[in-house]
This record gives structure tokens, sequence and C-alpha cells, in this order.
């Protein structure tokens, strides 16, 4: 009895028990499927049928032309999204945070709201908008400037401004609110001590809110790197379904999705899976360490 | 007394319960996948006709709509998984192949289609077929026709019943837009190919090679195809066919395109007059049917289109019960002559083409929207009605069409010689 008290009572145990659930929700969902698509990534897979097939998914991986363009589709994304996505809402929380501004919280639940619809519907809304039909909200737009409309969705920069349009909207009063709580994080002092020193509104930007603002902007950078390479409900919905004109929406989930789902190849699949976490590993790990927030500390002066 | 009155009311609640029980058997719970409203509607009306002819064996039919896409992930994930598959289902024809990769995870059908198997048109079985064995049946023959807007056509002082040749059509087209700029003769399609389909087959072509089953070869990069979207783009540089919104016409873009009143002729399997009926409520008495022009005289002129195979799964807890009940359902007299009065379909059953108190039953509402009665037409073009094949490479040619090859002629306008062969290329390499 006691034997188990003492158990119950180790502070050496009580730790282990406090993070089992995560532990344990993490062994289940993450690390078993991430094993499982390992193994299932040397295999061919049919119903009934498995056999091992060695590197031959990864080797048709390589040669594929449309995967490449489903990697060149995701990367572009990637970096226009995290180029308007950083910027921008930095600049809204600063203008909201700002004591000059009026009516602060009105404008901080506009933007939040995007935030809180479902993709799936924005993005048929999104779909509408960009319709080729002459009376579609965005051909309406282009009839006001005198011009004849176009078939938005079949082409590709038309396209990729749709998607990136639809992306800004939802994730820009998300990434405002990262940077408005890591404004409020910056000590009022500062500004202060900056005011005495005669620093105007730019200066006090570029020397105290950005320097200070970094460890937000890196977490930003981080989650949209990977949300930018992970895309797909977006492109699903704005074209309709998983085939698009030319490829020009497709990403590397979708081609997961058309060879997991759509062709039940689950073999390939698992290879471009493991391909875009392994890419997006990368990419993230780069910018860790550039960005120093990773890797050995610098030395402190 | 009390006490009589009460062993009285035990005694006949003891046979009445009995009698329940010998009365009615338990029926048994079947679940079906549709992506199809109207599919879950007849399904639900041929359940309750079944349990009136087979009190001995009663089913309770749990039919769901889930959209085309999402339905068909879900099937497949299923299947491959071997849990939470329904018990019979609904599979596109496009989609077939996929649902037979590996081991099929489907019953195999034969048993319970030979008693229908010597009425139904071959060609629509075997498309849901590996080898010998049935895994699907068949909805309807999907015989492709022509719908003319007999208003817009008069209009410009044309008679529909003179066109034979596409030549005619075309030049039918430019007096249409000579007199009615506004209008087009028909349109263009870029998501898929009903349109195309037909005129390949017309000149006696295949989107591949199939003469060895086991090693189907795609053949894209024919004379015969060349001609087909050579003939389509000239169409578009004319301005008398347009690029069809949404794609194709069997899309919200498309319908509403087609309501607008627009569009002389729709070159569509029959089954399409459903949708007329049902989403085109403005083009109500405007439209005729006739079979579809051809390049030469001779040539047959429609092609089996489309259509959706229903199969059990083999994890149904009452298989024999399934096949026999979806069997019955599609294919007994009962239920073709159902799935024209309640979907307008063209059963696969050809002897029920030939029955006039059905066929010219002047209440049915599809005969009521169009000027002729489109089996007229089926009966005509009776023997000429052709198919393309199905197999493992079909979901990849089509997806290479959809996604690139459509585009790259109708709206780019480039060389169609090069894109096939380049067509040819890229859908040799993406075949697993």
């Amino acid at each position: 009895m006691t034997s188990v008290r003492k158990l119950l009572y180790s502070k050496k145990i009580a730790p282990y028990v406090f993070v089992l659930p995560f532990t344990l929700t993490f062994a289940v969902f993450f690390i078993y499927p991430l094993i499982s698509t390992v193994r299932m990534s040397f295999q061919d897979i049919l119903p009934g049928q498995v056999k091992w097939v060695g590197l031959s998914n990864y080797r048709r991986l390589l040669g594929d032309k449309v995967f490449g363009q489903a990697v060149f589709n995701s990367v572009r994304y990637m970096a226009i999204t995290c180029a308007l996505l950083i910027p921008f809402p930095m600049l809204f929380a600063c203008m909201i945070s700002s004591k000059s501004m009026r009516g602060a919280g009105v404008f901080k639940s506009l933007y939040f709201l995007p935030v809180l619809t479902s993709v799936v519907v924005a993005g048929l809304v999104f779909r509408m908008m960009f319709s080729e039909l002459p009376g579609a909200l965005m051909n309406s737009i282009l009839a006001l400037l005198g011009k004849p409309p176009i078939y938005w969705m079949k082409m590709e920069y038309p396209s990729l401004f749709a998607l990136i349009l639809l992306c800004c909207w939802r994730w820009t009063g998300m990434n405002m609110l990262y940077f408005i709580a890591g404004l409020k994080s910056i000590p009022a002092e500062l500004y202060e001590a900056a005011e005495i020193d005669g620093a105007n509104a730019a200066q006090k930007f570029l020397r105290v809110s950005w320097p200070l603002l970094k460890p937000t902007t890196i977490y930003v950078l981080t989650i949209s790197i990977y949300a930018g390479l992970a895309m797909f409900t977006e492109s699903y919905m704005v074209f309709g379904n998983n085939t698009s004109p030319h490829n020009y929406g497709l990403t590397i989930v979708g081609y997961l999705y058309r060879y997991g789902f759509e062709k039940l190849r689950m073999g390939y699949a698992s290879a471009v899976g493991l391909a875009l976490l392994v890419g997006a590993m990368l990419i993230n790990l780069a910018q860790l360490s550039v960005t120093g927030a990773i890797g050995p500390r610098r030395a402190r002066v | 007394m009390k006490k009589c009155l009460a062993l009285a009311l035990a005694a006949l609640m003891v046979i009445a319960l009995a009698g329940m029980a010998s009365a009615s058997a338990t029926p048994t719970k079947l679940t079906l996948w549709t992506f199809i409203d109207q599919h879950a509607k007849f399904y639900n009306e041929m359940a309750e006709e079944w349990n009136k002819a087979n009190p001995d064996k009663p089913i309770a039919l749990e039919a769901t709509v889930i959209g085309y896409d999402d339905m068909h992930n879900k099937l497949k994930i299923a299947l491959q998984s071997g849990i939470g598959a329904p018990d019979m289902c609904d599979v596109e024809l496009g989609q077939f192949p996929n649902v037979l990769l590996g081991e099929p995870q489907l019953v195999a059908l034969n048993d319970a289609l030979s008693p229908y198997i010597d009425t139904i048109v071959p060609s629509r079985l075997s498309i849901y077929s590996k080898g010998d064995v049935h895994y699907g049946v068949p909805t309807h023959v999907g015989a492709t026709v022509a719908f003319y807007n007999v208003e817009l056509l008069e209009a410009a002082g044309i008679d529909y019943k003179t066109i034979v040749t596409w030549d005619d059509w075309a030049a039918a087209g430019k007096k249409l837009k000579e007199a009615n700029p506004d209008a087009y003769m028909g349109n263009v399609e870029t998501t898929t190919q009903w349109q195309t389909s037909l005129m390949l087959t017309e000149q006696g072509a295949d989107f591949q090679d199939n003469s060895n089953p086991d090693d189907p070869k795609p053949t894209v990069n024919t004379p015969e195809l060349l001609k087909a979207v050579e003939t389509q783009q000239q169409w578009l540089k004319d301005g008398i066919a347009f690029l069809c919104p949404g794609g194709q016409v069997d899309t919200e873009e498309g319908k509403a395109w087609l309501n607008t009143g627009v569009c002389a002729t729709v070159i569509m399997p029959e089954w399409y007059m459903s949708r007329f009926v049902d989403e085109i409520p403005d083009m109500a008495g405007k439209y005729a049917i006739a079979p579809a022009p051809v390049f030469e005289a001779g040539q047959p002129r429609s092609i089996g289109l489309g259509g959706t195979g229903t199969v059990v799964t083999l994890t149904c807890p009452d298989i024999p019960l399934a096949s026999d009940f979806i069997s019955w359902a599609k294919l007994s007299e009962l239920g073709e002559s159902t799935i024209w009065n309640v979907m307008g379909f063209d059963p696969v059953n050809t002897a029920v083409w030939d029955d006039e108190a059905l066929t010219h039953n002047p209440d049915n509402k599809f005969n009521k929207y169009f000027l002729t009665n489109v089996f007229d037409t089926l009966n005509e073009v009776k023997g000429e009605i052709k198919y393309v094949s199905s197999t493992s490479i079909s979901p990849t040619i089509n997806s290479y069409f959809s996604s690139t090859l459509w585009n790259n002629l109708y709206i780019d306008q480039l060389d169609a010689a090069a894109e096939l062969e380049a067509a040819q290329e890229a859908i040799e390499a993406d075949i697993f």
C-alpha cells in the first residue's frame, strides 16, 4: 500500500504522468502513421495485393514532371504568401496598437472575422467571384474598367491571384493578432526612452518594434512556410475539384491526394508525403538557423 | 369478472403478437451510397416495391447521397482498408476502373444478373466487368443524341431535320450566326469529352487499344482524333461554337448558360434530358431530339456514354439478398420502366424501347418537355450505338485530357497534331 502511495506521490514519476496524454496522442496519431508511411513508401499497395518494390516509388517521383510542377506551384505560393502575410499584418498590428488609432477594436474584429469562416465556404464564394461568366463579381469589375471578361480560373496568373487573395483575406487577421501580442510584450519604457532621444514614428518602428518583434516574426514565418507548402483545400475548392487547367492549381498535397485517394496508389502517395515532410523540414531548419532561432547561441555582448 | 377480463386480454395480446411475428419477417438493413439525388429516390421507390413483392425477405434500405468526388474517394479507401464501405454503392463509369484495381473487394454478380442477362445490351455489362466477372449493375445505355433548339433555328430559317453531316451542321451554324450574332450553334467542352468521344467512334476509333485486356495502350495520336479536335477548333475560330461555361454542359454554369436560350445544339447522352427537365426549366417546349451529325453519311450516329454501375461490397452482411435486390431493382421489367418514368433514362433492356404505352405516355414529364419523342430517335440509331473502352488506363487518359489537352487545344488554340503527340507521350509516362 505504501509503495503504491509512494509511486503516486513520486516527484520523479508525476511529470511523466502529466505528459502521458500528449505522448500517447502523439504516438498514435503522428509517430505510428509516420513509421507506417515510411514502410508504405517502399510498397505497391492495391486492395488485396501488397508487394515490396524497393525504391521504385522514389525513382518514379524524381522523374515525374507533374510532381515537379506541383512542387514549383507550392513553393511559389508559399513564397508569395510569406512575402505578403508578414509585412502587412505587422503594419496593421502597429497601426491598431497605435494610441492615435480610433476604433481599434472594430478593425481588429473585422480583420479577424475571415479566420473564423470555413475554408470550404470561403473557397466556394471565391469560385463564384472568379467565375468565367460575364456577370461574376471579378468580371463585373473588369467591365467597370472597360475590359472584356476573362477566364479567371483557366489562366495561370489570374488563378494564382485568386488563390493568393483568398489566403491573404483569410490569414491577415490571424497573423495580425500574433503581431499585436508581440507588440504588447514590448515594454512602454523603450518607446518613452526613444521619444526622449527624439525618435520619430518610423525610427521607433525600425529601432524598437521591428527588432523586438523578431521572435514573433520567426514564429509566423515558420508556420507560414509550412501552411504554404501544405496548401490544398483552398485550391480544391476554388477550382471546384483537384483537376485544374494545366495543373495550375496542383499543389504537393493535391498531388498526394490525386495518387493516394483518387488513383488509390497508396505506396506512391506515401513517398510524395515523405518528400513534402523532408522538404518543409529542410526549408524551416535552414530558415530557423539563419534567423538564429536554433543552433549555437551567439556570444552575448 | 376482472380476472376473466384480464385473462382474455392477455390471451388476445399473445395471439396478436404471434400473428405479427408470422406476418412479417424483420427487414434486413442495407446501406447504399449514391452521388445523385434522383438515384436515391429511385432506389427508395424500388425498395418499397421489393418489400411488397417479397414479404418473406424484406429490406430496410438506407440510401445516402454524397458528392461525386467525396463518395468515390470514401468508397475506394473503405474498400482498400476493409472497413466502412456501404453494402451497395453507385460507381460512376469513369471511376469504375479504380474500384477494380488489385483484387476487387466487390461481389461477382453473374448469378444475380443471370435472369436478365439475355435482354440487356452486352457492352453496358462489360464496362463494369473484369474478364468475365460482372461487378456492376448498369443503369442505362446513355445513347448520345442531338438536342436541337427548334425555336432558335427556325428563326434563322434552318430546319434541323436536314442536318446529316458535321459540314451541314457547321454551314447551319454560319447561317445562324448571320441571322443572330448572339446565338451559337453548339459548344466545345474543355473538362470532358462527350462530344469528342462521339466524333471519334463515328470514325471507328477509340482512345485506347484494348486488344490485349491485360495491357491496354493509349492511342491518342490517331488521325481520327486529330480530325475530331481540328473540326472543333475550327468551330471556335468561326465563332459558331462557344467554349462551354463550366467546362461542359453538365455543370451548374453549363446548365445556367443553356437556360439563357442561346445554344442551338447540345450533343449529349440521352440521360441529359433529365437535366433539361429538372434544371433548365426555361427551355421547355423548345428542344427537339434527333440523331447526332456524322462526318460522312452512313457512319454510326451514336455512342453509349456515362453511367453508373451499382456494386455490392464483400463486407455486406447479406450478399445474396443485396445482389438480388439491386439486380431486380435496376433490370426487372418494373425496374426498367421506373428508370424511364422517374429518371428519364434509356433502359438497358432495349425491348422496353418498343413498348409504346410506356415510351409514348403523353403524361410523362420528359415527353412533355421535348417536341419529339426520344425513343423515336433511339430506335432509329439502335444498331449504331458504339462505345469507348473503359480500362485501368482510362482514368489516366481522362485526367490528362481534362487538365491539359482540351485547354491547350480549345482555349490556347495550339497546334492539334503536336498536342496529340505530346498527350500520347505524357499519358504513356503516367501509366503505372
